[in-house]
Formats: structure tokens, sequence, C-alpha cells
């Protein structure tokens, strides 16, 4: 795991540097919030569920550069899908930084292969998605723990 | 002075890590090992392994030596009246929970206070935790200021007739901060309140006396300071280990024993039930060999030194905050960098083969006294230089330079 320019490629340090979507949403139907208590993390993902489909998806909190790129990259990724495309999504998105699949097709996501090298940092990947699911599941709080 | 060529006395030193020579600075949570620890424990499984108090057969009676023999070791390098006074431990959790059970939980009462401060360990407070919680009785804390130093001139006014016992961190693990302990314990006696001091942080780094310090008990971990881990010690006057309750029961800590009554062991005997970390007892005596052959009051200077060094040239950078700057510090250097979480900053330097802790230091309270979720830490041992100082510098400068 030498290289660290396989984790921090230029995409996901943008999305640290300029996260988007980060900001709160006045009108949501669903929200959690993501606790990492290993390293203080916390992230809290609000989105509009309409006709099962997620029209806005926005985020708010801090945590590391791979917890706020991720968190940036899952909201401009959501957007427009449904709640069976989500979860699969989620589902693919975790094979690949824990390293067990690579071939679906995980479009902007795939950025995030280099996290699979670095165990400790799976759930910072993880952290927004998990708040997601909670969110989608109708919960208030995640942890990762 | 301290010799040249330390890191040699060190194998694990001599390694890459992603292509670098390895920095390890990661000394807080657990030291490197030297050659003699290491060796002591092969040499015991090769030619000692034994069970102790219990054989008369030669290796018996050799295990039995050597692991008394180090007890004695311990006694003199933190000048303890008496052997006896010097309990085998797993590690200074263990002799927190030792006293917390044995000595403070029959004494509590329902509304009774035990005062531990702002900046413990996990591990000093949540023993605390668990006994007030089982007998309702309150913790208090003892607050300190933003440089990270305890406000000990409150603790006179904290202490009333319900504060029935105080814990207190030597040194810090997160901040670095050397407490005034004897003034500290001197309020404790002065109020006839019993402490314990732990003493996690404080051993490795400064001399240790106990009669002078006059602590009640005291405790800390062989693995930050260089023995092997699963060993430690809880020190306690004679007194007062003779007239707690064993912690826990078995062999070894009995003199008889019949279905319808059993007489305990005198101390230290009492409280080591079971058969004990034989090898890692008799390592941690082999590191203080090797502390002593050095010399703490040198070992002290030298980390000074370093830490001096380090935090001049830390404080050039910009954008880099020091966490943590007591008067009064030992070898630990938190900081935080604008923008950059230390969780990115641990895995940028692990690239440059620079080993440091990114995370809460199990110290959740000091970070949410600093509304930080973490700090990126280096602690510094005998074995690192100023070279390793000039490396950790030049990694922090790339590191910024990454997410800039
Ligand atoms: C100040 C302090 N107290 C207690 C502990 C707990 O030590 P151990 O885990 O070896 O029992 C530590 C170790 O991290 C420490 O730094």
């Amino acid at each position: 795991m030498s290289d660290w320019n396989e984790l921090y490629l230029e995409v996901i340090l943008d999305h640290n540097k300029n996260p988007r979507n980060n900001e709160e949403l006045e009108l949501y139907t669903h929200e959690a919030k993501g606790h990492n208590p290993l390293c203080g993390d916390r992230i809290s993902i609000q989105i509009v569920l309409e006709n099962e489909k997620v029209k806005e998806a926005k985020f708010t909190g801090s945590g590391c550069a791979i917890s706020t790129a991720s968190a940036s990259i899952l909201t401009e990724t959501i957007k427009g899908k449904n709640r069976s495309e989500v979860e699969s999504l989620f589902e693919n998105f975790h094979g690949l930084v824990t390293g067990k699949e690579t071939e679906k097709e995980l479009g902007k996501l795939a950025i995030f292969e280099g996290v699979k090298k670095y165990p400790a940092r799976v759930k910072c990947a993880t952290l927004s998605w998990h708040a997601l699911m909670a969110a989608l599941e109708g919960k208030e709080e995640t942890t990762t723990e | 002075m301290i010799k040249k060529g330390i890191k040699a006395d060190f194998p694990i030193l001599n390694q890459k890590i992603n292509g670098h020579d390895l920095v390890y600075l990661d000394n807080a949570a657990t030291t490197q090992k030297p050659r003699t620890v290491i060796g002591s424990l092969e040499n015991y499984y090769n030619h000692i392994n034994s069970n102790i108090h219990r054989g008369v057969h030669t290796l018996s009676q050799k295990a039995t030596e050597s692991y008394e023999d180090s007890r004695r070791k311990i006694a003199e390098f933190i000048n303890a009246e008496n052997q006896n006074e010097i309990i085998f431990v797993r590690g200074a959790t263990e002799g927190i929970n030792l006293v917390a059970n044995s000595y403070v939980k029959p004494l509590l009462n329902e509304n009774d206070q035990i005062i531990i401060s702002q900046m413990e360990h996990h591990a000093n407070i949540v023993p605390w935790q668990m006994i007030c919680e089982e007998k309702g009785a309150k913790l208090k804390i003892l607050p300190m200021n933003i440089d990270g130093e305890l406000l000990v001139n409150e603790l006179e006014n904290m202490i009333n007739r319900k504060t029935k016992f105080i814990s207190i961190i030597h040194v810090s693990n997160s901040l670095g901060t050397i407490n005034p302990i004897n003034k500290i314990i001197e309020i404790a006696h002065r109020n006839n309140i019993k402490i314990l001091v732990d003493g996690a942080q404080a051993i490795q780094h400064i001399p240790i006396d106990m009669k002078k310090m006059d602590a009640d008990f005291y405790c800390f971990s062989g693995h930050k300071m260089y023995a092997p881990t699963g060993i430690g010690v809880l020190y306690g006057k004679k007194n007062l280990l003779d007239e707690m309750p064993p912690y826990q029961g078995g062999g070894d800590m009995i003199k008889s024993v019949t279905f319808e009554k059993t007489i305990y062991n005198d101390v230290p005997n009492k409280f080591e039930a079971g058969t004990p970390n034989i090898s890692g007892a008799i390592g941690l005596g082999i590191a203080i060999d090797y502390i002593n052959d050095i010399g703490i009051e040198n070992i002290a200077e030298h980390e000074s030194n370093l830490l001096e060094y380090a935090t001049e040239k830390i404080n050039e950078i910009d954008g880099v905050r020091i966490i943590g700057n007591a008067r009064n510090k030992a070898s630990v250097l938190s900081f935080v960098i604008n923008k950059i979480h230390p969780h990115d900053i641990g895995t940028i330097m692990d690239s440059h083969g620079i080993a440091i802790r990114a995370g809460n230091h199990c110290t959740q309270p000091i970070m949410d006294f600093y509304s930080i979720p973490a700090t990126a830490r280096a602690s510094f041992a005998i074995y690192n230089t100023k070279e390793d100082v000039d490396k950790l510098m030049i990694s922090i400068k790339k590191t910024i330079e990454v997410f800039k």
C-alpha cells in the first residue's frame, strides 16, 4: 500500500476540497446521521424521495478526505435512482472498497477502488452510504461500529 | 547524553516501510523492544519455561527466581519500600480495574464522589463509571485550561466529605502534559483521601520514586516501556494491599482451600490468581535493565531535547497547530493541520514510512474539549533522533502539498 496516489486520486481530492451538495435541505423526506466513533467523523444525509425515486440529496458534516469525497459523490450518484437501484449500488460499492467485486458497473464510484488496499479506511468510504441506508430504512442514526 | 546507535538495539527499526526506512513515532501507543528483551523471551522458552511457585523441580525454581527477580528490579526502579508492593497485572488498565473493584468499590455509598480529570485515558474513566453506576456514586472532573494544564487549585474546592477517592493521570498520552502529581497527592492526603496515579505515559520518560511521590497506588504497562505486551504493574502501599479483598480467585492466591473456607495468600500473591505472564514479567525486568543501562535521566533529557526541537520546527510550518502546550511536557507532540483530517495525515505519512497515530487516542473528552474530531500524534522514544524529526517535518509539508 505504498502509493497514496492510488487512494487520493485527483477527483477525490477535488471533491474533498469542493464538496458538491454540501448543504442542508429545507424540505426532505428522509434523513439520517452517520457516525464513525473511531475517528470522530460525522456525516448527515438528507434526501427527497418522490415516487420512490431520489429527487434531491444533500449532505452535511465533517470527515476525512475519503469520507467527504465519498459523501459528495454519493449525492451526485444517487439522484434519479430508485430505492432498489440505490441499494444495489451500495452493495457493489461495498464490494469494490473491500476488494470483493470489480466487474460491476460503478461509473464514477469506481475511483474509490484504491480504498481496498487500506482496510482501515473502508469505514471512511462507506460512512455516508451507511447513513443513506439508515435514512431509507427510516432510522435516524447509524454508527460504523 | 545518550549513546549513538541505539536504533541498532531494536531489530524491528531496521526495515523499509513502503520503500522508506521506517521512522517509528507511535511510541505512546507502544514502544519497540530491544534485542535483549526479545532474547529474554526466547531464552525463557528455550531454557526455563515452567510454572512458578508450584514445583520442586529445577526449572520451576529457576522460573520462580527469574519472575521474583523481576519484581525486585521493578521495586528498585520505582523506589518502592517493599518488593511485595509490586503486583503483576496485564497492564495499566487491569491495574486501575483492580483498585476500582478491590479498594474503592467497598468504600462507596450512594452519592459518594470520585474525582478524575478532564485529560484521562478511557482506561481511567470507564472503570470508575462502572463502579459509580453500580453504587449510585458520582464522577467529578477536575478541569484543565486551553494549554492542557490541570487547574490543580480547584481540586481543594472540589473535595468534600463525599469524596472517597482520586485517580489522576501522571502524563497525558494525548497532550504530553506532565501533571504536578506531588502537589495533587499532597492535596489528596491533606484531605485524607487515597489516590491512584496512572503512570502509563510517565514511567518510560521520567524518574519515578514512590517514596518521594507517596502515591497510594501507581500503575503502568510494560509494553510502553520496551517490554512485551500483556504485562504491567500495579504498585500499592503494603498496608492498603493487605486490607484489600482479592480481585480474582484461583490458584496461587490462596494459602489453603477447603470447601468450607479459603485462606488467602499474602500480597502480592493474593492479587496474582492463576498462572501469570511469566515470560512477560521476566522481559519487563530485562527492559528495566536496558533503561537503567542508558539511565532514565539521560532518556528524559534526550526526549525533552527532541520535543523542543520538534516543537520549534513544527511551529515554523503554516497551518499547523499543536494541541497541548503545557509548560511541562513529555515527548508527545499532538497536532492538527488546517483542513486536513488526521486520518489523511496518517495515511500519507505512512506512505513515507513514518508511523504516527491519528485518532482520539482513547481520550474522547479531550477531543470534545478542543472541539476537534481527532489529532495526529508523534511521540518520541530513546531510539528517535533529530533526523527522524526532520523526516517528520518534510512529511508534514508534503502532506499539506497533497491537499492544497
Ligand atoms: C495514560 C494511559 N493510561 C492507560 C493506558 C492503558 O494502557 P494499557 O492498554 O496498556 O492497559 C494507556 C495506553 O494507551 C495510557 O496512555
